[in-house]
């Protein structure tokens, strides 16, 4: 390694500096070896540092119009603006009560569903041609259809997540039922476990790990949606808000409220990690 | 002394021409065939043959997991139609229930039958001591290895005081070492309540060594071939797995399982 025994040069123990370093590289190269905390944090940061500079280089260069594209600084101006006067939080709630009252109310009904549909196949069989059908249609050309049916309020942007999540979670969750070891199930048969208490003394408790692994994921996707439930016809949230930006080509509104949602995709995200390690201490 | 031999229960099984087969007219497979034995109480019964042979079969059959195409099962004087804490089973894979703690574990079919959380607590401590994982009480089934999972399903499964004990290959998932120390701790423990135990195994030398009486079972479709007397002193000792009586007995069963083989050529 010849840039370090130079930089180490006037040290007193060149040799082991040297082993240290080439040790270190050892292992940040060697295929899914653990590499230290402090560098996997310290990378993270980097990459953020390179996209935050190659955006400032390319809109403070004037290489690329502010109308398409605005530096960070004016984006950055526009939120605290917008946070001061009480306009993004004001659309930040209303985003996040049609994504949380969407995500529950789906929840809450496709996790005993779901579990009972991969515990009993007659369930599975009923359902199954149903739910799959569903499960691919498009989203979007239903919001035409919910307004028609629902409205233009909360209860419509709410109908459209819950559309959007709930068959997803159904198909997720009898996966999960079904890859309970049957022998487990076997054995609490054998120390007095009636079947008739399955899906709730053996399923549940056996797959929670995996539940809040799909309520993670879901509701990832959930957040994706919020913006298709608000662009026609909704009168706040941070979907209602890009919309109205575009017209106005203040894109760096857009900016602004795109960040929002993904930043509130990261902390559900997170809620949810700390979840599973609290519930499911027991897990891997 | 919180278990006497005698406090125990215990009760006797009894096969009688059972037939199990696997799905309908011409692509069905008889698994058991026109099958009959009978367990003593307080008898250590091991069968032993090929895998394939249809003894797990069988021991799901007794356990109640499956149902038997034609004949009967009794526990007791009970037909049996569906599994109960009757009759408890520790199974080849892992079942621990990797959401609760070993002496959760342990305490599971207690708790169900509504023992006071006192009686359950003696209960477990004196399992978990026979079992010498005392200070694993607290640890998941995540933090522990083959063999002490499954010294834990042998607890839990003895803790529920059932009349009969199924045991389906239990140390065939371990490595040799840990299964010769398993099946000394499994005699030691035994010896404590002589419950009824149908033990199945492919292992002739462990079949020697555990049982009072060895069944010897081919397949295609099960039955018994026969039935060999084990009548070494209890307590077993590991020792006499070198004397000529036990290599005698090893013989025999072996011919009768290597005659099994060529019959299917």
């Amino acid at each position: 390694m010849p840039f370090l025994t130079i930089a180490s040069g006037g040290l007193p123990d060149n040799g082991v500096i040297h082993l240290a370093a080439s040790s270190l590289v050892k292992d940040l190269t060697t295929p899914f070896r653990v590499i230290p905390r402090s560098i996997a944090i310290s990378l993270g940061v980097l990459i953020w540092i390179v996209v935050l500079s190659i955006w400032s280089a390319v809109t403070y260069s004037g290489a690329i119009r502010e109308m398409f594209l605005p530096t960070p600084g004016h984006v950055l101006t526009t939120t605290l603006t917008m946070g001061a006067n009480g306009t993004l939080w004001e659309h930040t709630a209303s985003s996040l009560q049609v994504v949380v009252l969407g995500f529950v109310i789906s929840s809450i009904f496709a996790i005993p569903i779901g579990l009972m549909m991969g515990t009993y196949r007659v369930i599975q069989a009923f359902f199954d041609p149903l739910v799959n059908f569903i499960r691919y249609l498009p989203v979007t050309a239903f919001v035409p259809l919910f307004i028609l049916w629902i409205g233009i309020d909360i209860k419509q942007r709410v109908a459209l997540i819950i559309f959007a999540t709930f068959f997803q979670q159904l198909v997720m969750l009898a996966d999960a039922a079904r890859s309970v070891p049957r022998d487990l199930v076997n054995a609490a048969y054998t120390l007095g476990t009636r079947r008739t208490e399955t899906v709730f003394h053996i399923i549940l408790p056996a797959t929670l790990p995996q539940v809040i692994d799909i309520l993670r994921v879901t509701m990832g996707w959930a957040w994706t949606y919020v913006v298709v439930a608000e662009l026609v016809a909704a009168r706040s949230g941070l979907g209602y808000i890009s919309l109205k930006a575009v017209r106005g080509f203040q894109v760096d509104v857009i900016f602004m409220a795109i960040a929002m949602i993904g930043i509130l995709g990261l902390l559900t995200d997170q809620i949810f990690r700390l979840l599973r390690r609290y519930v499911a201490p027991w897990a891997l | 002394m919180l278990m006497a031999a005698t406090d125990q229960k215990s009760a006797d099984i009894s096969v009688d021409r059972v037939t199990l087969r696997y799905g309908k007219g011409e692509g069905s497979v008889l698994a058991l065939s026109d099958i009959s034995l009978h367990v003593e109480r307080n008898e250590f019964c091991v069968i032993v043959g090929p895998s394939g042979c249809g003894k797990s079969s069988l021991l799901y059959l007794i356990a109640g997991l499956e149902d038997r195409t034609g004949g009967d099962i009794r526990v007791g004087n009970r037909t049996i139609v569906e599994p109960g804490p009757d009759r408890g089973m520790v199974f080849q894979a892992y079942t621990l229930f990797p959401w609760l703690t070993v002496s959760q574990n342990v305490e599971y079919g207690p708790k169900r039958k509504g023992i006071p959380a006192a009686q359950r607590k003696e209960i477990v401590d004196y399992y978990l001591a026979e079992i010498g994982l005392a200070k694993f009480a607290s640890h998941y089934p995540l933090q522990l290895s083959g063999g002490m999972k499954q010294r834990v399903a042998i607890a839990r499964a003895m803790a529920n005081d059932p009349e009969v004990l199924l045991m389906d290959e239990p140390f065939g998932a371990l490595d040799s070492q840990t299964r010769h120390t398993m099946q000394k701790l499994l005699l030691r423990v035994w010896e404590h309540s002589k419950k009824t135990v149908l033990f199945v195994t492919h292992d002739i030398d462990e079949a020697i060594l555990l049982a009072d009486r060895v069944l010897v079972m081919s397949g295609r479709p099960g039955v018994i071939k026969k039935e060999i007397v084990v009548d070494f002193p209890r307590p077993r000792s590991v020792d006499i797995a070198l004397e000529p009586d036990f290599i005698a007995r090893k013989r025999e069963i072996l011919e009768l399982l290597r005659h099994d083989e060529d019959d299917e050529h």
